[in-house]
């Protein structure tokens, strides 16, 4: 496809870079440490799994990247933005132009139709794909004028991603993205990501539970209590349909 | 949810003070009048004539169906008031020296009864009393038939005739210019010649007397006697102003609650469907516990029904603060021996019961329905909202749209009927200003119009007694006079098929400048040298057209009836008039140049001389002065618009307050989670703000010109309102008053819009994605 055009990789340079990067939350007088020093550098063209059991603080580290949070102390830099302390306007500015978000509960908007969903997003981006060709990567280029309620599961977390995919961010930050789906769809999700990955080059960073999708990471990161206890490099990936679970 | 509460509770204190104020001004209103009028007993029948013997009352008295009869001498004379420039015109009644059981009693508020025998002793009226500050003790001067006499204030009474205290044929009462004193008959009837005589009278009848047939009577007994024609209560003026005035009372008691009351229906069925919807799940668990419907329904309710309590408190502490206020305004123009809140507790319990039921209408339609869902279903969470092609797809705006945009319109469509019933509300809030300044509009229009166009004159004298053209001269040796333009006026009858009606009939000079009858474009109707014009209104009552011949009974000397022709309408806002050009109505009469009396322009320096020297001149009784009229008018106009602009937009503000904010509450509570998803994907807070509002702004934008047409709609229906025989308010749209209304409602809406967007932005988003929806 000419708009997938892939970009060389830059290899070495970190595009994110988050040192000491802690988090708490004051649930009344007790302190809860949701991260708690956390040292991670992301890559240009990455495709990163992250692993850990509930409550481990995936969710607030993928939060903490997509500058949806910030984090209590620590530092955490975007290419040369600085995200520690940035504020409200200037996350949201970092959000619009650089990150696309995928999440376990689609979070499509019900009033408007798939196509529209990915329109929303293109509207406001600098050089979107066409919200049809968006669509039509993953594979519902004959579902453009359904309402989410018209579509299956599968299908609205796979608008969720044309959505996040068109405005072609730098990062794809997926929470759980299979986590409402079954088996053959999870696997035809993943497919998506993966080929968003190598075709577009961007970087993707999955949030999951189940330990098979590994696989198909160049890089697999382990969470536990807050901390990252272990970070394994695949000396290859798996392609999505090799996988099983 | 305190907040939409509060908005509903404010709506419904509205509803309730508005009912409460209204309905207990009616009620003491009309408590007072019933009071008034049977304690001191008012008259159903009055007369006035030239002069008759005083023992034609017995055979008053003889005819079936009046029970009582009290002859009586009225004479208008002038003043001379300490401290007042200009003469002002009391009217003298005859009252019996000894204090016996008569009509039209008087309630003697200070001072005392007349003493028999003590000369030069009056009391005076308790409004004309206060405005010009005149106390028991002192004294005035009056013209008693051609000589000044020294008066002496004895006591201030007040009498069921003037509770609203007016010289006839005017527009608004000068309380300062114009008062009523009651002497002794005796020195009356020496006063004016008037030995055993009387010129006016009153009667009353027994329960279910025929009061036609006996006015019918009355006046065939006193048509020889220059009677002026018998007429009932309807026709008196301060009983038809304060009747008017009621019915005013009881119209506005009824719909302004309503309205309020309809918008609490609608606010509190909003409120409650969205919370059952997002309390679907509790509402499951409870049923599966075994809690039944009607418990789970009754929780609910208790919401309305907190709304009611605090809503009722504050409407009813409003309701009785603003009665004291309404009666106080109604103590300034009604003149009652005693005017008491009557607020009784009835008032009270009907008030609250209605805001009531209009609450539990609203609830009970929304909770219903939920709380009639088996356990199971209602376990399942929501069906997701569906959205099907439509409004958009229809109307073919989709390309023109932006996602956003199509966001705003599709659940505007999706809730149509909600849309609906908010637009009509916010319309409303601006018909409410608009209708509501209507009056105020139109009754400036009506002053611009009758005193610039209509009446120019700036001095109006009426003669004591018909004066020959000689007396046209002597006014324009006057000094300051610039201009003199004498009229005559005769009282008659007018009849057209089996309608008469009892008018005045205005001679008016050929070249007549002070005073001329105006179409409905202002411009003047020149009169024609034969015949009749007659004022619309009056055309209306009589059923005849340009055209028609009309029986005309003169009610004056030697009493003839013609028959004239109709040539030409007049149409002014003010009273019945009739005119016709002055030597035709001498040839009507067949009488030389006599005049009744004349207008003047005066050279406004030179006024205070002029006053100076009509206050020597005793052949005349009236006196009224066009510019110190009009201030006193302007200025307590002024005063009661302030005050009724003061609520109008508060009552506009209320509903749509109300109205937009529990709308966007909803909105938020319903897309709330849309919205941050928004901002996930990189929508600014602005954005956001402006697809939240955007629906409230498109409800707005919807509003504007219905509530500009609905405001039209009821200016005109108040027109036909207010179409009154004393006066009739022209239709009249006052663009400063429409884009007024406007820009309340919008700052309403734009403020409540704004409160409800600084949730938006404080919205945690992390805490947003962790929820399904
Ligand atoms: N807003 C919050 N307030 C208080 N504590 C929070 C908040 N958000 C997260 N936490 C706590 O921070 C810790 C990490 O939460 P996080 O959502 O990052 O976990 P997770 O690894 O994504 O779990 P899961 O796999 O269940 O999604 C948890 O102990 C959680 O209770
Ligand atoms: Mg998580």
């Amino acid at each position: 496809m000419p708009i997938l055009q892939s970009q060389p990789v830059m290899p070495r340079e970190p595009v994110f870079r988050m040192r000491e990067v802690t988090k708490c939350y004051l649930l009344g007088d007790v302190e809860v440490h949701a991260l708690r020093g956390v040292d991670l550098d992301l890559f240009a063209g990455e495709f990163i799994v992250v692993l850990g059991p509930s409550g481990s603080g995936k969710s607030t580290l993928l939060n903490i990247l997509g500058g949806l949070d910030l984090p209590t102390s620590g530092e955490v830099h975007y290419l040369d933005h600085n995200l520690t302390a940035a504020s409200d306007a200037a996350l949201t500015r970092f959000r619009r132009e650089h990150v696309g978000f995928v999440f376990q509960f689609y979070n499509l908007i019900p009033s408007l139709t798939a196509l529209e969903n990915v329109a929303l997003v293109t509207d406001i981006a600098d050089h979107p794909l066409d919200p049809s060709e968006a669509l039509r990567l993953v594979g519902l280029g004959d579902r453009l004028n359904h309402f989410p309620s018209q579509l299956s599961g599968g299908e609205q977390q796979r608008v969720a991603i044309a959505r996040a995919v068109a405005k072609r961010p730098d990062v794809l930050l997926c929470d759980e993205p299979t986590g409402a789906l079954d088996y053959a769809t999870g696997k035809l999700v993943l497919e998506v990501l993966e080929r968003v990955n190598r075709e577009l080059g961007t970087i993707v960073g999955i949030i999951t539970h189940n330990a098979a999708i590994t696989g198909m990471a160049d890089r697999v990161v382990r969470v536990s209590s807050g901390a990252i206890a272990e970070i394994h490099c695949n000396s290859a990936r798996i392609s999505p349909s090799e996988l099983s679970w | 949810m305190r907040g939409q509460l509060l908005a509903v509770t404010l709506v419904l204190a509205c509803g309730v003070a508005t009912y409460v104020t209204m309905r207990s001004a009616f009620r003491s209103l009309e408590l007072a009048q019933a009071d008034y009028y049977s304690s001191f007993r008012f008259a159903d029948i009055f007369v006035h004539l030239r002069r008759a013997p005083v023992s034609l009352g017995a055979a008053l008295a003889d005819i079936s169906g009046v029970t009582s009869v009290q002859t009586r001498i009225v004479m208008d004379v002038s003043l001379d008031i300490p401290g007042l420039p200009e003469p002002a015109t009391g009217r003298l009644i005859s009252i019996p020296e000894r204090r016996s059981p008569m009509l039209n009693d008087l309630f003697l508020r200070e001072g005392r009864y007349l003493e028999p025998g003590g000369h030069g002793e009056v009391l005076i009226s308790e409004a004309f009393a206060l405005a010009n500050r005149l106390t028991v003790g002192a004294s005035l001067d009056a013209v008693l038939n051609g000589k000044w006499e020294r008066l002496t204030i004895v006591g201030i009474a007040l009498s069921p005739e003037y509770i609203y205290e007016i010289r006839p044929s005017e527009v608004f009462p000068d309380n300062r210019r114009f008062g009523v004193l009651w002497m002794s008959g005796d020195v009356l009837e020496s006063s004016f010649n008037m030995k055993e005589a009387f010129n006016d009278v009153s009667l009353s009848l027994s329960r279910g007397a025929d009061e036609r047939e006996v006015i019918s009577r009355v006046d065939r007994v006193l048509s020889r006697y220059g009677s002026l024609g018998a007429f009932s209560r309807t026709d008196q003026i301060s009983y038809r102003f304060l009747t008017d005035e009621l019915g005013e009372l009881r119209a506005y008691g009824f719909v302004l609650p309503l309205l309020f009351l309809g918008v609490v229906s609608f606010l509190l069925n909003v409120l409650l469907s969205r919370l059952v919807s997002t309390q679907r799940a509790q509402i499951a668990v409870l049923k599966a516990f075994g809690y039944t419907r009607y418990e789970i329904g009754l929780h609910y309710l208790e919401l309305a029904l907190v709304a009611v309590s605090a809503g009722a408190v504050l409407g009813v502490a409003a309701g009785l603060w603003l009665s004291v206020g309404l009666m106080n305004l109604y103590t300034r123009y009604f003149h009652f021996p005693a005017l008491r809140l009557q607020s009784a507790p009835d008032i009270l319990i009907v008030a609250v019961a209605i805001a009531a039921g209009a609450a539990c209408l609203g609830a009970v339609a929304a909770v219903r329905r939920a709380v009639a869902l088996a356990p199971a279903e209602a376990m399942r969470p929501e069906p997701p909202a569906t959205f099907r092609p439509g409004l958009l797809e229809r109307l073919g705006l989709r390309t023109f749209l932006s996602p956003a945009s199509r966001m705003v319109v599709r659940n505007l469509d999706r809730r149509r009927w909600r849309a609906t019933f908010s637009v009509l509300a916010v319309s409303l809030s601006i018909a409410i200003i608009v209708a509501g300044s209507y009056a105020i509009d139109a009754v400036e229009l009506l002053v611009r119009i009758q005193f610039q166009s209509v009446q120019r004159e700036d001095v109006t004298l009426v003669f004591q007694e018909l004066q020959s053209s000689r007396a046209r001269y002597e006014l324009a040796r006057l000094p300051g006079v610039l201009r003199v333009e004498a009229f005559r006026e005769i009282p008659a009858r007018l009849r057209f098929g089996h309608r008469k009606r009892r008018v005045g009939i205005l001679g008016l000079p050929v070249d007549a400048e002070l005073r001329r009858p105006v179409d409905s474009h202002l411009r003047p109707v020149v009169l024609p040298p034969t015949g009749l014009v007659l004022n619309k209104a009056l055309a209306e009552l009589l059923v005849a057209r340009p055209g028609d011949t009309i029986t005309v009974e003169v009610l004056e000397g030697a009493r003839p009836v013609r028959e004239v022709t109709i040539m030409a309408l007049a149409d002014e806002p003010v009273g019945l008039g009739v005119y016709m050009d002055l030597s035709a109505l001498h040839r009507l009469m067949r009488e030389g140049e006599t005049l009744s009396g004349a207008w003047l322009r005066v050279d406004a320096r030179a006024a205070p001389g002029l006053y100076a020297s009509l206050k020597r001149t005793p052949s005349i009784s009236g006196v009224a002065v066009r510019q110190v009229m009009l201030a006193s008018f302007w200025k307590s106009f002024g005063e009661s618009i302030q005050v009724s602009t003061a609520f109008l937009v508060g009552f506009a503000v209320t509903i749509a307050f109300g109205v937009v904010y529990n709308g966007a509450r909803v909105a938020l509570s319903e897309r709330g989670h849309e919205l941050a998803s928004l901002r996930v994907l990189g929508y600014t807070r602005g954005e956001i703000t402006r697809i939240l509002l955007g629906e409230q702004a498109a409800l707005l934008l919807a509003a504007i010109p219905l509530g500009v047409v609905l405001g039209y709609l009821l200016s005109i229906l108040l027109s036909h309102f207010f179409a009154r025989e004393l006066f009739r308010l022209p239709l009249v749209a006052n663009p400063a008053t429409y884009a007024f209304a406007i820009l309340v409602v919008v700052i309403a809406t734009l403020v409540s819009g704004l409160i409800v967007a600084r949730r938006l932005w404080h919205m945690d988003l992390t805490e947003v994605l962790k929820a399904r929806e």
